[in-house]
This record gives structure tokens, C-alpha cells and sequence, in this order.
């Protein structure tokens, strides 16, 4: 009995201790050998030669149209993690899509926001989700924030300066840190903070969030400001627009507060409450 | 470096009705990715003649004020308004006196002749080609969008408030699935004795 016992538990210290050697084998283990696992352009530099062909900034006529815009925040406050997005993808001038789901739900209490490449976010937070639910096997408990976004931040590291474009934030809330929120990009950057916003919609949603941001906001006021802060940016940013999506992290999970569309809001929030006052209603009505 | 044609945005589009034309426009003026102005209209009114100026916003602004400036002084030395045709063909050879230096517009122009009341609708490149049309007329950075609307919704014969509205869907659902036009439109239905301004509520984002 005794050696049964002494075979399936570990000592205290051991079940405490965050990045333990197993830990660190698992997180060398998450990376892949890229050049086995993707297929690569057949030039001497597929690095260069791709982003050649995809980065639409520094070339407007590039032949791979990557789907981008976006508005995207995640704050902390006294009740949890407040996350909202926007749902416009635009290919150029072109709208492709309003309905984009920008909320990745990783797990059942850990979320991941999407801007950038639409499918390298998709595909790479989907990886970070079964990274995730590894970790849980092996260690028979959940991963903090930290590891899982430190997993996400190592890979895109790993493929640095190859034309991976993301800009996501991990949030969620767990028995050790509480509500912990992650900013990671493409560039390697890994950033823990309160509040974020991402996309070429942020600034809009940084001055609504800014203005009106307390760190002991009411769980429905936090919900309104999210909301609030990407409707401004839809309204100024050509690229946003669509729906806005709105999730609650809480220590119990996260909880989603809907998908709806902007252009009832909008003409709420002026109608109503006298807000957007730049915007036209009337014929007579000068501006 | 961006076309200047697609830097302040902006979408236009005309349509012949039974004895009546309409012409529409929205209402954005933007930066590229910002949105400056939700009240920038393109459609302006010369009498009976209308004419829209969809591209660079600067051009559009000085460009409206040169035509009217030539269709005062037309009216002055006519003693007359200016028919549609005649403005068409003087709209084609301004825009060719810049042949080298273009203005980065391309415009529309909608109008009952005064004689007989027939509905005339053309379009234009920079430099003045005049492209005719007995359906639909469409310019801005979402006439893509627009073709493929007006083909669908476009039928002959429409009355007014079937114009009307064939317009106002073609043009609302085309800018939506354009980044940089939308935010309102200005709709104008031109009857023989009658023509009517409407603002649409399009959507904000």
C-alpha cells in the first residue's frame, strides 16, 4: 500500500511549485519542428519572399490578401476580466466578412482575442487550446495564464520575421493569480497589464476606455464601457464595424454577454442618450 | 502610397426611372483607416441638372465650384438653365483640358432633358470620357459592390418611389460591404415638375 501510495503522490513542495522540470520539458515539447510540419515556399528565402508577397503596408498590390482591421480590448477590473471585439474582416477596401467570431474560447475559463491574420490567429489559439488541455493532463490541474501565454509567446518567437501577424491578449482568472491578462503579438512581445487594446481600431477604444476606466467599476458598468469603447471605434475606424462581442471573465469561467449588432446600438447611444452628436439624423439638421 | 481615388472614399450612383432619374451619394469623408466627416455629401444641384464627384475630396470640393461657376455663367449668357446633354459635354471637355494633370474625380450626371422630359444618365473617367447609359451609373470606391446591386435590382420603367427605393437598397447594401464608403446617404428622385431630397440612415460603422 505504502509503495502504491508513494508512486502516485507527490511531496507538497513539488505540487506548489509553478515551472517545475516537467513543466519546462512540456513547454520545449509544445514547439514544433516547423520546417517537418508546414510546407515552405521552394525559394532560397522563404522568409523574405513572403512577406514580399503578403504585406499588403509595404506593397498595396501584393498577390496574398491576408484578412485585418480590427477592434479588440480586455480589461481588469474588481469583478474579472471584461473582453470586447468587434467582428468586421476586411481584405483591403473590401468588407469580407461581419460576422467574424474574435473571442477565442480556449477553454472554459480562458479566453483569446483575435487581430491580425485572421487564420493565424484562429489556427495558433486552437494549438494553444490542446497546449492547454495537455498541460491539464499531465499535471492534473489547470495551467495559469502566465504558462499558457508564455507558451503562445514562445512559439510566435520561434517563427519570428517570417510573416506571422497576430495581436492577441490571453485573459483569465485562476486560484493562484486571479485575473491575470496577457499581451502577446508577433513580434515576441509578451506584455502583462490591466487593461489593452489592440487593432487598427485601438486608439479610438483607448480614448472611450481611458476617459471613463476605474479599476473598482460595477460588473454592468464595466460591461457598458467595454461596449461603449468599440462603438467609438467602429464608428471611427473604416476597418471596424460588424457586431460587438462581449465576454465576462469570472473565477468560475467566463460568461459571454452577446453578439450584437452595432447599428441598433449606435443609433441608441445618439438617439437616446444625445451621444455621436457629429452624426447627421436630419435633413434640416445642421452640423 | 495609395490611389488619391481611394483615399477619402466615397461611392455614387444614378439610375433612370419612367420619366424620372435619380441620383445618390454617401455622406463619408475620410483619412484612409479614419473617418473625418459623416456629412461630406458628392451630389450637387445646378438647376435642373445634377451632378455627382465621387475621388479625391480636395478635387471634389474645387471641381463642384468650377461647375457651377461655368453654369451660372452659362444660364447669364443663354438666358436659359443648361440641358443635361449640353452640361455632359461640358463636363467632358473640362475634364480634357487637364488631360495631363487630372482631377481625381469621376463623375456622374443625372437630369430630364427641359424639351422633352427624357431622362439622361452618364458617367465619366478624369479626363472626360463620357460613358452613356440608358439603366445605371455608378462611381467611388464601391463600384463593385454597386455593378452588382444595380444589376440585380435595376429594372426598366420604375416609377418614383420605385426608384426610390431600388436606389436606396443598391447604394445601403453596396457601401456596407465597402471599408470606405457609407455613414448616410443623400438620395435626390427628379420628376418633370418635382424633385425630392431624402437623407438615409445608413449604418455608422
Amino acid at each position: 500500500m505504502d509503495t502504491l501510495v508513494a508512486r502516485y503522490s507527490r511531496p507538497a513542495y513539488l505540487e506548489n511549485e509553478l515551472f517545475s522540470e516537467q513543466d519546462e520539458q512540456d513547454l520545449n515539447d509544445a514547439v514544433p519542428s516547423f520546417s517537418l510540419k508546414f510546407a515552405m515556399p521552394p525559394v532560397a528565402h522563404p522568409s523574405a519572399w513572403l512577406r514580399a508577397a503578403s504585406d499588403d503596408r509595404s506593397n498595396p498590390s501584393c498577390p496574398i490578401k491576408i484578412a485585418h482591421g480590427t477592434t479588440t480590448l480586455a480589461f481588469r477590473f474588481q469583478g474579472g476580466i471584461i473582453v470586447a471585439t468587434d467582428s468586421r474582416a476586411t481584405a483591403g477596401n473590401w468588407i469580407a466578412s461581419q460576422t467574424v467570431k474574435k473571442v477565442i474560447e480556449i477553454n472554459s475559463d480562458l479566453l483569446g482575442t483575435m487581430a491580425g491574420g485572421a487564420a493565424d490567429c484562429q489556427y495558433w489559439l486552437a494549438w494553444l487550446g490542446m497546449q492547454c488541455r495537455l498541460h491539464e493532463l499531465r499535471h492534473k490541474r489547470r495551467i495559469s495564464v502566465a504558462a499558457a501565454s508564455k507558451i503562445l509567446a514562445n512559439l510566435v518567437y520561434q517563427y519570428k520575421g517570417m510573416g506571422l501577424s497576430m495581436g492577441t491578449m490571453c485573459a483569465g482568472v485562476t486560484k493562484e493569480e486571479g485575473p491575470a491578462l496577457y499581451y502577446i503579438d508577433s513580434d515576441g512581445t509578451r506584455l502583462a497589464g490591466n487593461l489593452f487594446c489592440v487593432g487598427s481600431g485601438q486608439t479610438f477604444a483607448y480614448g472611450v476606455l481611458d476617459a471613463e476606466y476605474r479599476y473598482d467599476l460595477s460588473v454592468e458598468d464595466a460591461l457598458e464601457l467595454g461596449s461603449r469603447s468599440i462603438l467609438a471605434a467602429t464608428h471611427r475606424d473604416a476597418y471596424s464595424g460588424g457586431f460587438i462581442n462581449l465576454y465576462h471573465v469570472k473565477e468560475s469561467g467566463w460568461e459571454k454577454h452577446g453578439f450584437n449588432d452595432t447599428n441598433p446600438i449606435f443609433w441608441k447611444t445618439k438617439l437616446d442618450k444625445g451621444e455621436f452628436s457629429n452624426v447627421t439624423s436630419d435633413l434640416s439638421e445642421r452640423v | 502610397m495609395s490611389s488619391p481615388f481611394s483615399i477619402n472614399g466615397g461611392a455614387c450612383v444614378a439610375m433612370v426611372g419612367k420619366d424620372c432619374v435619380a441620383i445618390a451619394c454617401d455622406l463619408r469623408l475620410g483619412l484612409q483607416a479614419l473617418t473625418v466627416s459623416n456629412n461630406f455629401p458628392k451630389v450637387f444641384q445646378y438647376g435642373d441638372v445634377f451632378l455627382g464627384l465621387t475621388g479625391l475630396a480636395t478635387d471634389v470640393a474645387t471641381v463642384s465650384d468650377l461647375f457651377r461657376y461655368k453654369v451660372n455663367m452659362y444660364r447669364l449668357r443663354e438666358e436659359r438653365g443648361i440641358a443635361p446633354k449640353t452640361f455632359a459635354n461640358l463636363v467632358s471637355s473640362s475634364l480634357y483640358e487637364r488631360r495631363f494633370g487630372p482631377y481625381f474625380v469621376s463623375p456622374v450626371v443625372a437630369g430630364l432633358d427641359p424639351k422633352t422630359g427624357e431622362p439622361f444618365i452618364c458617367g465619366f473617367d478624369s479626363i472626360g470620357c463620357i460613358d452613356f447609359s440608358k439603366d445605371f451609373i455608378v462611381s467611388g470606391t464601391a463600384t463593385d459592390q454597386l455593378f452588382g446591386m444595380c444589376e440585380s435590382l435595376w429594372e426598366p420603367d420604375l416609377a418614383p418611389e420605385d426608384l426610390f427605393e431600388t436606389i436606396s437598397q443598391a447604394l445601403l447594401n453596396a457601401v456596407d460591404r465597402d471599408a470606405l464608403s457609407g455613414w448616410g446617404a443623400h438620395v435626390y428622385i427628379i420628376e418633370k415638375d418635382k424633385v425630392t431630397k431624402r437623407l438615409l440612415k445608413g449604418r455608422q460603422d
